[in-house]
């Protein structure tokens, strides 16, 4: 047989006979189909190739790649005026074929429809617009989650207190162990900071004020902030995102419930509740932290740091930072809740809602300690 | 290639499977052949899909031995398992579908990552894929939420069909379908078993499709497969449950409408 046009045996040509004839072998079947295929791009590159005989006798296996495959061939073919002869595939495998070729045929008649992707300028307005809408969710929250709060207050029988107080276990008691650790650590390390730069110019005994003033005022609810944030925040989050998928808030809609009041308005309580009193623990264990360090590294002793800080603080400091924290708290839980309703139907949106949470509390917790600094300034606190 | 009757696609001996005290399946025995197409029925809560799920591997059996193409899969490493796992096909309950993927990412998928094939030739497959199970282009680039519940079906099938499986499991492919649509999904699953010479395993409780499609009925109660047949043997059987799933008032209706149009 003169076949050696092609060196593959999965598909040779043969000349010998009156008109063209391409003899299939072996395997057509989904591991093979790369190969196969550009097999066939290499006939059909020429395409004054015509009069062909397809010789199927030769193979062994076949599937829906390779009925794909085959009918791609005579299709094309066909397009080129030359009907195609398929001779020798066997009748379980001809069925398969001529499933898979009407298929195909249905496939290509259809139109595509592309799913819009924003690209370049079009994707940057499209971002500029989504901040807006977000916004705007943002505010239609905190309107929400107070006019259940003002439901609650004129029918307190209504509010969910069992929930409540079940969300204020998970944001702040079992809190309580991670939030000391941490404020007990920035408390000795601004204090151990002060300590080596003040000492040089001998103004040892101002590191209790920094250290006081520093932790009372700001360091103390920012650093419980960004923690409840990351911790509790995104947990409200991604349970409100995953009962959005899974229909739980239209079930609750359809029974009459408005998700705020059942969902919302607990979990939001919860944090006003409890970010206060984190706050007011992290700063103790702060200060708990730079007596220690004052002791230890500073060779101050304990009696004389709190002597000095009695002298070095006052109620203002403490309530300039007790003030801002239930602020912060809404401020996280409004964002966590209305990036949770966000989410869509998909895994992947869950999670770009989670950071989204995560990111946008943190940054508003930031900016609202700056205009509260403006504020207390002006004031005089 | 086997001969048919030879050996069987899927064989289960003594299979016992269990949550803490208690024995979901309680030395369970189950051959499938090549080419049948096999409905598992069997109560609420009987175990048909621990059994399912322990044949997949997704649930650790404790004891008994489950063979797939006459291999053990206790036997086998990690690679010849992959290798196995590429020769069946499996259709979960609610589609399983990837929610971040388009359906046409979804049927590419398992091809994109078993067969290294260019691009434009995994559109037009999977494009014949879908309209093999009844699915058009304009459907292609919809999201798994966008999507109706047979539609959700439809493609979950072209994903299980994706590289050419020998066996499909299938778990409860008709619930939650309207009637009409889950006859077509029957003789779409007929059909498809026709033209891929598939073996099918198929959890239901769709009395049409047990009496449409299924070659075989396997009962699973107690634990155990208590009747094993072609649709005559099961209204045969004399097993209380058999015999009120089969026989009571919506077996009864489905088997006259049965005889009506096959007279």
């Amino acid at each position: 047989m003169n076949s050696n046009a092609l060196p593959n045996p999965l598909l040779t040509i043969d000349l010998t006979g009156p008109g063209t004839m391409l003899v299939a072998r072996g395997g057509w079947t989904g591991s093979d189909t790369k190969q196969l295929d550009h097999l066939i791009d290499a006939f059909l590159s020429d395409s004054s190739r015509k009069a062909v005989t397809i010789d199927m006798r030769g193979i062994e296996a076949f599937d829906t790649f390779g009925a794909w495959e085959l009918s791609r061939l005579a299709a094309t073919l066909r397009s080129r005026g030359h009907e195609p002869t398929i001779v020798g595939l066997e009748s379980r495998y001809d069925v398969l074929f001529r499933s898979v070729e009407d298929a195909s045929v249905r496939a290509d008649k259809e139109q595509v429809t592309p799913r819009n992707e924003f690209t370049g300028l079009a994707a940057l307005g499209e971002t500029v617009v989504g901040w807006g809408k977000g916004f705007l969710l943002l505010l239609n929250m905190v309107g929400a989650v107070c006019a259940a709060a003002g439901r609650a207050i004129l029918k307190p029988s209504t509010f969910r207190f069992t929930s409540a107080v079940h969300q204020l276990d998970r944001v702040a008691w079992q809190a309580i162990p991670i939030i000391l650790l941490i404020t007990f650590l920035i408390g000795s390390i601004i204090a151990q900071q002060g300590f080596f730069h003040f000492r040089k110019f001998g103004a040892d005994d101002y590191v209790v004020d920094m250290v006081g003033i520093l932790v009372l005022r700001e360091i103390g609810v920012l650093i419980v902030a960004i923690m409840v944030a990351g911790r509790s925040g995104s947990s409200y989050t991604a349970e409100l995102g995953s009962m959005k998928m899974r229909e739980e808030i239209d079930a609750l809609r359809t029974m009459g419930f408005n998700p705020v009041d059942v969902l919302i308005l607990p979990r939001i309580v919860a944090l006003v509740i409890g970010l206060p009193l984190l706050t007011f623990l992290g700063a103790m264990s702060a200060l708990y932290g730079g007596e220690l360090v004052a002791w230890l590294y500073g060779g101050m002793s304990p009696e004389i740091y709190i002597a000095r800080l009695k002298e070095a603080i006052s109620m203002t400091h403490f309530k300039v930072g007790m003030i801002k924290a239930p602020f912060m708290a809404f401020v996280i839980g409004a964002v966590a809740c209305t990036e949770g309703l966000k989410v869509g139907g998909s895994a992947e949106s869950l999670g770009l809602r989670t950071t989204a949470s995560v990111v946008t509390s943190i940054f508003l917790v930031i900016v609202l300690d700056g205009l509260f600094a403006v504020f207390f300034a002006s004031i005089g606190m | 290639m086997l001969t048919p009757m030879e050996q069987p696609v899927l064989s289960v001996r003594d299979l016992v499977v269990g949550f803490r005290d208690r024995n979901v399946l309680d030395h369970l025995c189950l051959d499938v052949q090549a080419g049948q197409i096999l409905g598992l029925v069997g109560g609420s809560g009987s175990g048909k899909s621990v059994l399912l799920r322990t044949i997949l591997g997704l649930l650790p059996k404790r004891s008994g031995t489950i063979a797939v193409f006459g291999t053990d899969l206790d036997s086998i490493d990690d690679a010849a398992r992959q290798k196995l796992q590429r020769r069946w096909g499996v259709l979960f309950q609610n589609g399983a579908l990837y929610s971040s993927l388009t359906v046409m990412q979804n049927v590419q998928f398992p091809m994109r990552e078993f067969l290294h094939l260019p691009e434009h030739l995994l559109d037009e497959i999977a494009a014949t894929k879908l309209a093999m199970v009844g699915l058009s282009r304009k459907d292609a680039n919809k999201l798994p939420s966008e999507l109706s519940g047979g539609m959700t079906k439809r493609v979950a099938m072209a994903r299980a069909l994706a590289l050419d499986p020998e066996v499909v499991f299938l778990d409860e492919p008709t619930s939650g379908l309207d009637p009409i649509s889950a006859g077509d999904f029957d003789s779409l699953i007929r059909t498809l078993q026709q033209t891929l010479g598939l073996t099918v395993f198929m959890i239901t409780h769709d009395l049409n499709s047990l009496h449409t499609v299924c070659d075989r009925i396997a009962v699973l109660a107690d634990g155990k497969i208590v009747a094993d047949g072609p649709i005559a043997a099961m209204l045969a059987s004399e097993h209380p449950w058999v015999k009120s799933y089969f026989r009571g008032r919506r077996g009864r209706l489905l088997e006259h409408s049965h005889e009506h149009r096959s007279a």
